[in-house]
């Protein structure tokens, strides 16, 4: 079971906010969710598959990319050229 | 290069964005209507995953499928109405308002590609792409009445592909007959070292309706509870069809049915938690309020972006991944899924294919699911698809209650051909 406060935890974790009048509600289906997800609990440690998986490399050459004013068209106050971000201080 | 004019009455709200008009080319493809679902990236056109968080993006670049498209000679007419970044199974989690469905507007018509199966079910459009992550093509194909294939992992490039779930997803061609969805696949298997996961296996194939001496598996699992018995009679019917023509049926068993869809749930929910922390309104759709500090900005603007269910799908994951709880549903979803795997691998040493309904029941009533966990449960027979990362059809098999029905083929990863073979030769039978 987690607790409303748990729920309010997580989504500080995920960076959502959430309304005090929407938490009942949505701890109540996180729990109903949880409780299906516990038949995992039968499943054995077993094996995974990372033995016969390979990386998939390619030389590290310069293609054609994006223009910086392409980049920067879906943003509405660029700065310089730069992205504007919150605050991080 | 020829100009289309598209102005349908979208009496389904089946698109989001529409264009006027479509440049169309020489080509395989050429002249043909296609709708694109709305969250693979087309140049200039917007692309909103259905979300308010990308209201107002413009990609500055096509997802090489769409290059793939546009170089066949296709038209793209519009981009179409799903649920919010694929999460949900009747395209009423769009925030651009539900897709009805065109066998009856009283019903949902699926999801997430929902738009795609009824901008095609209804005519306005030849072809359409989906995405299909747990049965996103499969499921709106078969409430909607049309075929819908989800190809083998890899067999198709994600590239330009807004991320959900990405061990999990790949595009996929809808149409209203099997020959449309041959041609669009062999369009879309070209190669792209753009995207990692692709792989160099291109589709080149002229359906062949002989199955005599196939075996075709039919999992007890898969007319277990929750099926609807009408539904299940459908699919045998179609199996029966199937049989008539010279294939030979043989009923198995698939023991890690059990824990399969809280395996693709806990790992689906656990990728996008990843995957959507992007959307923070610095790079694009609207922007996050710069003067407050960054967590209250980013709460802020993804509190109001997101809808409820995909704020559900981050918060599963987080909490799945989070420290003290990752082996006890992350690592144990990975291994069910390689059970998963396994017991395909495991089927098809002895049969050809696999068969069973794609959808448990008909087209919900537009309002009529609620709860998340009984949506959820709706995917437990085109989830194991994707968490083995095989190939899986749907194609329409007779009516329940006057709605349609849809039979699922499923095959050995990279064999995308045989299951397109047995649908073809159903459709061929059903026909006659």
């Amino acid at each position: 079971m987690v607790s409303e406060r748990d729920v309010l935890h997580i989504a500080e974790l995920a960076d959502i906010g959430i309304d005090k009048e929407e938490l009942a509600e949505f701890t109540g289906r996180f729990n109903e969710i949880l409780d299906y997800f516990d038949i995992l609990d039968q499943v054995g440690a077993g094996e995974t598959r990372e033995a016969d998986l390979v990386n998939v490399f390619r030389e590290d050459v310069v293609d054609p990319s994006l223009t910086k004013d392409e980049v920067l068209a879906n943003t509405p106050d660029p700065e310089d050229g730069f992205f504007r971000a919150p605050r991080v201080m | 290069m020829a100009t289309i004019s598209f102005s349908p009455k979208d009496q389904y709200n089946a698109f989001i964005t529409t264009l006027n008009e479509a440049e169309s080319g020489p080509g395989a493809l050429s002249g043909i209507p296609v709708a694109v679902k709305d969250n693979i990236s087309t140049r200039g056109i917007p692309t909103t995953c259905g979300s308010r968080i990308l209201e107002g993006y413009v990609p500055p670049y096509d997802a090489h499928v769409v290059t793939l498209l546009k170089k066949a000679g296709a038209a793209i007419v519009g981009k179409s109405n799903m649920d919010e970044f694929g999460m949900g199974t009747t395209t009423e989690n769009s925030a651009f308002g539900p897709t009805k469905n065109p066998a009856d507007p009283s019903r949902v018509p699926g999801g997430s590609s929902g738009g795609s199966a009824a901008a095609v079910a209804s005519g306005m459009v030849r072809m359409a792409l989906g995405t299909d992550t747990g049965g996103s093509i499969r499921c709106p194909a078969a409430f909607c009445g049309i075929v819908g294939h989800k190809p083998t992992y890899g067999r198709v490039s994600r590239y330009g592909l807004i991320a959900y779930a990405n061990s999990l997803e790949q595009i996929g061609p809808m149409a209203r007959s099997v020959s449309d969805i041959s041609l669009l696949m062999e369009v879309l298997t070209k190669y792209d070292p753009r995207d990692s996961t692709a792989v160099d296996c291109h589709y080149s194939h002229t359906p062949d309706p002989e199955i005599r001496g196939l075996k075709i598996g039919v999992p007890e699992e898969f007319f277990g509870e929750g099926v609807d018995p009408r539904v299940a009679s459908a699919v045998w019917d179609g199996i029966t069809l199937l049989e008539r023509k010279g294939a030979e049926i043989v009923t198995c068993r698939m023991p890690s049915m059990a824990y399969a869809l809280a395996a693709y749930y806990v790992t689906c929910t656990s990728e996008a938690s990843s995957n959507l922390a992007r959307f923070d309104g610095v790079r694009y759709g609207p922007p996050a309020d710069t003067k407050l500090p960054w967590h209250e900005a980013f709460q802020q603007r993804r509190q109001s972006g997101f809808g409820t269910e995909v704020k559900r799908r981050i918060m599963l994951g987080t909490f799945a991944l989070s420290s003290g709880y990752y082996g006890k549903y992350y690592a144990k979803a990975q291994a069910a899924r390689q059970q998963v795997r396994n017991d395909f691998l495991h089927l098809f040493r002895t049969v050809d294919v696999i068969a069973g309904p794609t959808m448990p029941t008909v087209a919900f009533r537009l309002g009529e699911k609620t709860d998340p966990l009984s949506m959820y449960l709706s995917d437990i027979l085109t989830v194991p698809a994707n968490l083995a990362g095989i190939p899986s059809i749907s194609v329409p098999c007779g009516k329940s209650e006057g709605l349609p029905v849809g039979l699922q083929i499923m095959g050995p990863h990279f064999r995308d051909e045989r299951v397109i073979d047995v649908a073809y030769a159903f459709e061929q039978g059903v026909s006659r």
